[in-house]
């Protein structure tokens, strides 16, 4: 999965989260919870539709980490490389 | 021989516009089970049936707007003979409630003459005439037909690959990937409202509403500050575990506010007729706020009986359908007390505004980590302000403050839960 890849996936399980807002228009270091307005039921939800799509855990203490396209992208890429 | 009347979705409802039938004359109907969805300036919501019975006659045509109050249809009960009852000549029997105020502000032009209207204030009784049945047409699930609208699509016109042949949100979008549109441009609806969720319209509603518990109810107000250390600590280890199986520090103050209410059932009821009348049940009202603004405020049955798995499960569905189309008429007017949380984005604390005729709400703000005193010595701690507004002709202050120490109780031991 490259890099563009996991932006396209995490901005469709987003818009699906908030179906009326464009999330690819988002910068990529803009909190999304702000930017998009969602709230920790949608979060979680997004959570749960990222792990089911790329297998990755995504433990609780590491959700700081996602607050940002550009923080999914990285940690996704890093956590899907074998044994990392 | 039952009336099943057009329910009131909360109290700043007026009216509502039957949107389609899910049953026909003769159809046998279970309690629970959704017979029509009624739409109102709050969205498309699914109504539901109190009782067992046989669907004897529709009175109400699709289409129609309605008071609340109206009579939609006859249901035969248990035991009863289930046909149409005569027609033309029967006057409707008089009112057994008092008339509602909602209903006398209507423009007399938006209640159709032809059609019986139990319980309109200053409404004659009309005599009632035969109702012709529409004829059968797919069922459309609220969330598409909200969908198909926002799209310029008649969802009617769909071939439905749901349930029974029903036309799902997949149906919906799949004809807006092929560029289906309504045949005609969409009606402009020259009636009482344009069709579905409307933010001017939902302002108005909630202005109607709490400007009226404002007017009649003596608020009083207190606040808590509740260490949340214990719980949060808790909930942090429970969700070691997959995504799906997590859950959110919601479901903690909700459950703990229900436990609570079991200890304080005065502020768990309603204030009809001049009197507190306690409920049998602990049915929350949770405020979800809505992308296109404003807010709604259905029920979760029974909280105090729930498990956290089993509630956040619930939390979850109320959320999704809230938002999505599909609250049942019965969850806008089960709640027995309200909670409204802020969340993680919110402010540090929340008055609300009780939503009659209920007696009480609780607010919770954000969690915040904050200055907190133990044992001699600061320390930093993860704080939330838990507040009451409730109704002084119910409970007082003293009571209050039992109330609010019981919920900062029992949120100390979340493994009790």
């Amino acid at each position: 999965m490259t890099e563009a890849d996991i932006r396209k996936l995490a901005c469709e399980l987003l818009s699906d989260i908030a179906p009326d807002t464009d999330p690819a228009s988002l910068s990529g270091d803009k909190d999304i919870r702000e930017g998009l307005d969602i709230d920790s039921m949608d979060f979680l939800n997004f959570v749960i539709a990222l792990t089911k799509r790329t297998g990755i855990a995504l433990p609780e203490k590491d959700y700081p980490k996602l607050v940002t396209l550009d923080g999914i992208v990285a940690y996704v890429a890093r956590e899907a490389q074998p044994s990392g | 021989m039952t009336d099943f009347l057009m329910p009131s979705l909360g109290a700043d409802m007026e009216s509502g516009k039957l949107v389609q039938w899910l049953v026909k004359p003769g159809s046998a109907v279970k309690k629970g089970d959704v017979i029509a969805v009624v739409e109102t300036h709050k969205g498309a919501f699914e109504i539901d049936i109190f009782e067992d019975g046989v669907v004897s006659e529709l009175c109400a045509s699709e289409g129609d707007e309605l008071p609340v109050g109206a009579v939609l249809a006859y249901l035969a009960n248990p035991g009863e003979e289930a046909k149409p009852l005569a027609k033309a000549t029967e006057v409707l029997p008089a009112p057994g409630a008092a008339p509602r105020e909602a209903a006398a502000g209507m423009p007399k032009e938006t209640i159709c003459p032809e059609k019986k209207v139990a319980d309109t204030a200053g409404l004659a009784p009309a005599a009632r005439l035969s109702v012709t049945v529409p004829a059968p047409r797919a069922k459309v699930s609220p969330a598409a037909r909200r969908r198909a609208r926002a799209l310029g699509i008649d969802p009617d016109t769909l071939q439905g690959t749901g349930i029974e042949g029903s036309v799902t949100l997949a149906d919906v979008e799949l004809a807006a990937a092929k560029g289906i549109r309504a045949k005609a441009p969409f009606p402009t609806e020259p009636a009482v409202r344009r069709r579905g969720f409307d933010p001017t319209e939902m302002r108005q509603a909630i202005a109607a509403a709490m400007s009226k518990s404002k007017r009649e109810i003596p608020h009083f107000y207190m606040s808590s500050t509740i260490d949340m250390s214990r719980p949060l600590a808790w909930l942090e280890a429970f969700n070691e575990r997959t995504p799906e199986e997590r859950l959110l520090p919601a479901v903690l103050l909700l459950k703990a506010t229900a436990l609570a209410l079991r200890e304080h059932p005065r502020f768990n009821g309603f204030w009809k007729d001049g009197r507190f009348q306690p409920a049998d049940d602990i049915h929350v009202g949770w405020a979800i706020a809505l992308r296109g603004g404003g807010l709604i405020a259905p029920a979760i049955h029974e909280v105090d009986k729930l498990s956290l798995q089993h509630l956040m499960a619930a939390l979850r569905d109320l959320v999704a359908r809230a938002r999505g189309g599909g609250i049942r008429g019965s969850e806008m007017m089960d709640p027995t007390c309200t909670v409204t949380s802020l969340g993680d984005r919110g402010a540090q604390s929340v008055l609300g505004v009780i939503y009659p005729p209920q007696v009480a709400i609780l607010g919770f703000g954000r969690v915040l980590t904050r200055p907190w005193v133990t044992g001699g010595n600061v320390v930093a701690r993860a704080l939330i302000t838990a507040s009451l507004a409730a109704d002084h002709r119910a409970s007082d202050g003293h009571a209050g403050g039992l109330f609010l120490a019981a919920i900062d109780r029992i949120l100390q031991e979340p493994e009790t839960l």
